[in-house]
């Protein structure tokens, strides 16, 4: 046993920390620190994905002969961890972490060959077309519809919760194609051109303030068959891949490190009339500070357990599962924080172009938004009651 | 970075988990339970035979030279069992507070007999005035010309009735009056002046008060040189939160396998209890919080030799987590197995009370958050 990185985890250390003290602007850093919705903004999130792609590291999970940098797991920590400190955009990790690792999976070589690239190098931005107004958990009951018709599908239906689908140019959805005996069957993967006619795409608003996702509706959407990835009626399979992705992608307690950081930052400030002097704002900290090295500890097991080639199993439930708890925890922290401040709205977005002066110091303005759009967080990528099934049946055979 | 086990670790939990679930069993807890020594001499003599007690040790005096994370898989394996030797008092407070702080005559004396089972130790620090401030002792040891003079009286001194030698912590008094330093003094059990009243300790095991009344010492009862001992106390005790963090992984881990079973046998309104979503929840956020734990105790145990702040606050992070989480498993294992949960006719209520007095002992869970954040704020 070795809690310690390696000489060589050590120097691929100092080699992303020169690589993003090179690559990361403060306009950059700037905007994501004043962004309080999930994902960047596509203008600064796809400049970082240029600038990780010039480095070979635009896609950090694909194998090699895609264009994966071929990190070892404990590479993958360091440099998901050092993002997370340095404070760089979120990438558009539907791309990235969702539909790439299906494409590969699964798809054609021509899609391959059309589709990593563009991901890779940021040309294309993708959405997920997953939930339906009437299909949230429940997602297989879905009820969008593709219907052949010659070599193209005609899709109708429509999607919610879609995020980013007001920048993407391309989207990948569950549709149903035939209905079979079981509701997951009859469902495929299909990958759709965004100025495709007959896409309409509506702003839904969020509590926070933010217009991060959507709703899209399909109306006779004609899409050529070759679009569809690996069999048709087999999406549920390539659906339940890639949210194996979306969950497990497992490495989240840096992150939240940062966002603990900024709120203790405050806490220590005259800005909040240094707050950490209350013993309860104090005691609470420590607790998040302790949940966290706790979510760490376990991502830093997992990430073990790869190294040897052992699969960790329901565990990346769990994880899905506190991250998504302890991000409410330093959001709910924040709002407590930041005290009388927490009254005032700015209605501007972003918040890094703001024409007038705020209401609250800079530092505080992403506070509340990210408190009440952290809601979504137990809600997204299957709901905490849904995660506590799956940790039922995987992990205790219930 | 690699947190799987070595082969040696792997075969020494496996050869722990085989002698505990070999040697430990309702009824032998039972008959300790009600036995004024509390444990058994043969088993001790086992633990011996098997390195145990040489484990943490140092090599030059017969130890093993293991470090926190092979007593953390030791005491992982004591937990499912709930195993009551004086491990913790004897190993992992005792002797490594010799190791720390006591002269190489002292370590000479001493390490090689626990190593091989002939010598059992306890500390005595924790006053009632102090509750959970290990700087705080009015015990005071007075310079006398033939060597010291120990007054006054220590509470939850674990396994202290069994101890051969029990290390106390005191004031040292000297020809000006009360110095700011801590002495640790080696008292043998036979000390004339020595009061030692035992009793029963909640969730098995047992523990006394002691009282000291003008007990006479020679000049080398005193450990190491008379520098203030309190860093080594402190030490020593983020090590023991963390031996017993691991202790209590284990008894979590078994409770939340009895009540996973008995929900699945166990038939309400024609269909097993694990077929209702709330009891599948309540379990799915127990075998989280029994993984949380896991985490926070291999985590403490990593860090049982970092600096200070680091190593006091992984252990300080571990017992606040811990027992906030034992508290839950505990008491929703109780709940789970209804009305049978809380009879002596089954384990769960003896598991259960060793998990409380893990959060007791050292400073309950709300003590530790204080400890971490004050300390965090010192950094």
């Amino acid at each position: 046993m070795d809690f310690t990185f390696n000489a060589e985890e050590r120097a691929f250390q100092s080699e992303v920390r020169a690589f993003i003290a090179k690559n990361l602007t403060e306009e950059m850093k700037r905007a994501t620190a004043l962004t309080p919705s999930v994902f960047s903004d596509p203008d600064i999130g796809m400049a970082w994905q240029r600038a990780l792609h010039r480095q070979g590291w635009g896609a950090p999970g694909w194998p090699v002969e895609h264009g994966g940098p071929d990190w070892t797991p404990a590479q993958r920590w360091i440099f998901e961890t050092e993002s997370a400190r340095a404070g760089v955009p979120n990438v558009n990790v539907m791309g990235v972490k969702m539909v790439g690792p299906v494409i590969i999976g699964f798809g054609s070589e021509a899609q391959k060959n059309f589709y990593l690239p563009r991901i890779l190098s940021g040309e294309d931005y993708w959405c997920q077309g997953y939930s339906e107004p009437g299909s949230g958990s429940d997602l297989s009951s879905l009820k969008t519809r593709a219907v052949r018709d010659g070599d193209d599908y005609i899709i109708n239906g429509t999607k919610i919760w879609t995020t980013h689908a007001h920048h993407a140019n391309r989207m990948f959805a569950l549709v149903r194609t035939s209905d079979g005996p079981r509701q997951q069957d009859g469902i495929s993967f299909i990958l759709i051109d965004m100025k495709t006619p007959g896409i309409t795409t509506r702003p839904i608003l969020t509590i926070g303030g933010d217009h991060e996702v959507n709703q899209v509706f399909f109306d006779d959407v004609r899409v050529p068959m070759t679009n569809r990835v690996g069999e048709e009626g087999k999406g549920w399979t390539y659906g339940k891949y890639l949210l194996e992705f979306e969950r497990g992608s497992g490495i989240a307690s840096a992150k939240l490190r940062e966002g603990l950081k900024a709120i203790a930052d405050l806490a220590e400030s005259d800005l909040t009339g240094r707050a950490i002097d209350s013993p309860d704002i104090a005691t609470r900290i420590s607790e998040v500070e302790i949940d966290i090295d706790a979510l760490e500890m376990t991502e830093l097991r997992v990430l073990s357990a790869l190294q040897t080639g052992q699969n960790p199993g329901a565990v990346s439930s769990i994880l899905k599962l506190r991250n998504s708890e302890i991000r409410q925890a330093v959001t709910r922290l924040g709002a407590d924080v930041i005290g009388h401040d927490a009254l005032a709205v700015e209605p501007m977005r972003p918040l890094y172009q703001l024409n007038h002066e705020p209401a609250t110091p800079e530092e505080m303005l992403t506070v509340v938004p990210e408190y009440l759009n952290g809601r979504a967080y137990t809600i997204f990528g299957g709901t905490s009651e849904i995660q506590r099934d799956i940790i039922a049946k995987m992990m205790l055979g219930i | 970075m690699d947190l799987n086990l070595s082969d040696e670790q792997r075969l020494l939990r496996e050869s722990a988990e085989r002698f505990v679930a070999g040697s430990y069993d309702a009824d032998h807890r039972r008959k300790m339970a009600n036995d004024p020594l509390g444990f058994s001499p043969v088993v001790w003599k086992q633990f011996a035979e098997l390195g145990w007690l040489a484990l943490p040790l140092p090599e030059e005096f017969d130890g093993l030279g293991g470090s926190a994370v092979e007593i953390g898989i030791l005491m992982e394996a004591f937990g499912r069992g709930l195993v009551s030797e004086p491990y913790v008092a004897t190993v992992v407070l005792g002797a490594a507070l010799i190791a720390r702080c006591g002269t190489n005559e002292q370590k000479q004396t001493s390490l090689p007999k626990v190593a091989d089972g002939s010598l059992k130790l306890a500390f005595a620090h924790s006053e009632r005035a102090a509750r959970f401030d290990l700087a705080k002792v009015a015990t005071s040891a007075n310079k006398t010309a033939q060597g010291w003079r120990l007054v006054g009286s220590k509470i939850a001194v674990l396994d202290g009735h069994a101890a051969d030698e029990i290390i106390v912590s005191a004031l040292i008094h000297d020809h000006h009056g009360p110095s700011r330093r801590i002495g640790l003094f080696v008292v043998p059990a036979t000390a004339e002046g020595l009061a030692i009243s035992d009793y029963a300790r909640l969730g098995g095991g047992r523990a006394c008060n002691i009282g000291l009344s003008d007990v006479h010492l020679p000049e080398d009862a005193l450990l190491g040189d008379g520098s203030d001992a309190l860093p080594t106390i402190e030490w020593a005790v983020d090590g023991a939160m963390a031996a017993l963090a691991a202790e209590a992984v284990g008894i979590m881990q078994t409770l939340l396998e009895t009540t996973l079973e008995y929900t699945k046998i166990r038939k309400q309104f024609g269909r097993p209890l694990s077929a209702n979503q709330v009891i599948r929840h309540r379990l799915a956020d127990m075998a989280m919080q029994v993984d949380e734990s896991r985490s926070m105790a291999l985590r403490a145990a990593l860090k049982a030799d970092s600096p200070p702040v680091e190593r006091a606050r992984a252990a300080s992070g571990a017992k606040a987590k811990i027992g906030k989480c034992a508290r839950f498993v505990g008491e929703q294992s109780i709940q789970l197995h209804g009305g049978m949960g809380v009879t002596e006719e089954l384990e769960v209520g003896a598991y259960f009370k060793r998990l409380v007095a893990f959060d007791t002992l050292f400073g309950g869970s709300a003590h530790h958050y204080a400890r971490h954040a004050e300390l965090g704020r010192r950094a």
